[in-house]
């Protein structure tokens, strides 16, 4: 029951957060980011995901090739 | 968004998973048995419809602010996951994706397991192989049909371009009894991982509470900005290709800036 669990859990982190879960860990920080300045201090940082996204792609990228090298 | 450039988007992300389905079924079908692999195939899209049955109309439900920062995310990841394999086998990083070795592997590891019956299924290997290999695939499907259609409240195209792909691809393999290795795979995933991390952060952030300038037009600046960072970043990677890769003519170098 519990290897079962175990692989149920690992199959679906495989399948939403991938190689690499620090691009998720920086997309759900800056959508958090992003929120709580739409609510908080009121400023549409509509440049903030898009910004993180580009940053989180280049550090794995950079991540992956350079333990390949 | 209106539903004809939803069908098409549906259509070419699902048209890559239907492509790694087919080689599975195929591999299975050809030396195994077609009856217990259809079977497998069958079952597997049982389940699927059982997710898709349940998840799509739940998600309905939710508010639109949650359910756009929900899949905003959950598509950004997958989006930036599809980016981050593609730019790296494109750079020769990593070994392309390729739909003709993998039916090799297939059918090698298909021969050599022994035949034994289950109940109904006569060959139990086929079943297993044909089902995973489907139930898995069309997850990725289900996962973009139900992100797309239920944030633009239009379930109906993006099943529309969902089901076009699955028979798109299921005749042409049906047609020349073989996996599609000639279909650029790679630039298809290329240009799929462009159009989820898009979608995704604009749902995201708008789902955050942002308000994008010029409102759903803002998608006419964000998904070629994003293509253009990322074809600069295979520029930037081509430049550090791996020793191995370096002289060599392969495949690896193909598939996204021609």
């Amino acid at each position: 029951m519990l290897r079962a669990l175990k692989s149920f859990g690992a199959f679906w982190y495989d399948f939403v957060i991938g190689d690499d879960w620090h691009v998720a860990v920086i997309v759900v920080a800056a959508l958090g980011l992003t929120a709580l300045l739409a609510h908080v201090a009121h400023v549409s940082a509509w440049w903030l995901v898009p910004l993180a996204a580009f940053a989180a792609l280049a550090w794995s990228l950079y991540r992956a090739t350079a333990s390949r090298s | 968004m209106t539903a004809l450039p939803l069908i098409l988007t549906v259509f070419v992300a699902c048209a890559v998973e239907a492509i790694e389905a087919l080689t599975i079924v195929l591999a299975a079908g050809l030396t195994r048995q077609w009856r217990s692999t259809f079977q497998g195939m069958a079952a597997a899209l049982v389940v699927l419809a059982a997710v898709v049955g349940v998840l799509g109309p739940t998600i309905t439900l939710l508010p639109l602010g949650a359910l756009r920062l929900v899949v905003g995310a959950l598509l950004a990841i997958f989006g930036l996951q599809w980016l981050r394999k593609a730019i790296l086998r494109a750079t020769g990083h990593k070994a392309l994706h390729d739909e003709a070795s993998a039916y090799l592997r297939e059918v090698a590891a298909a021969k050599a397991a022994p035949q034994v019956a289950k109940g109904r299924v006569s060959d139990w290997y086929a079943f297993t192989l044909s089902f995973k290999g489907v139930l898995l695939e069309g997850l990725e499907v289900v996962f973009i049909v139900i992100t797309f259609g239920d944030n633009q409240r239009n379930l109906g195209a993006a099943v529309i371009g969902a089901a076009i792909a699955v028979v798109v691809v299921t005749v042409t393999g049906i047609a020349v009894r073989a996996p599609l290795a000639k279909v650029p795979e790679n630039a298809m995933k290329f240009a799929v991982g462009i159009i989820l991390t898009s979608f995704g952060s604009f749902w995201g952030a708008e789902g955050a509470g942002v308000t994008w300038p010029g409102g759903d037009a803002a998608l006419l600046v964000i998904v070629p900005v994003v293509a253009v960072v990322c074809l600069s970043y295979v520029a930037w990677l081509r430049r550090y290709r791996p020793a191995a890769s370096l002289g060599q003519q392969t495949p690896a170098t193909e598939g996204v800036t021609g």
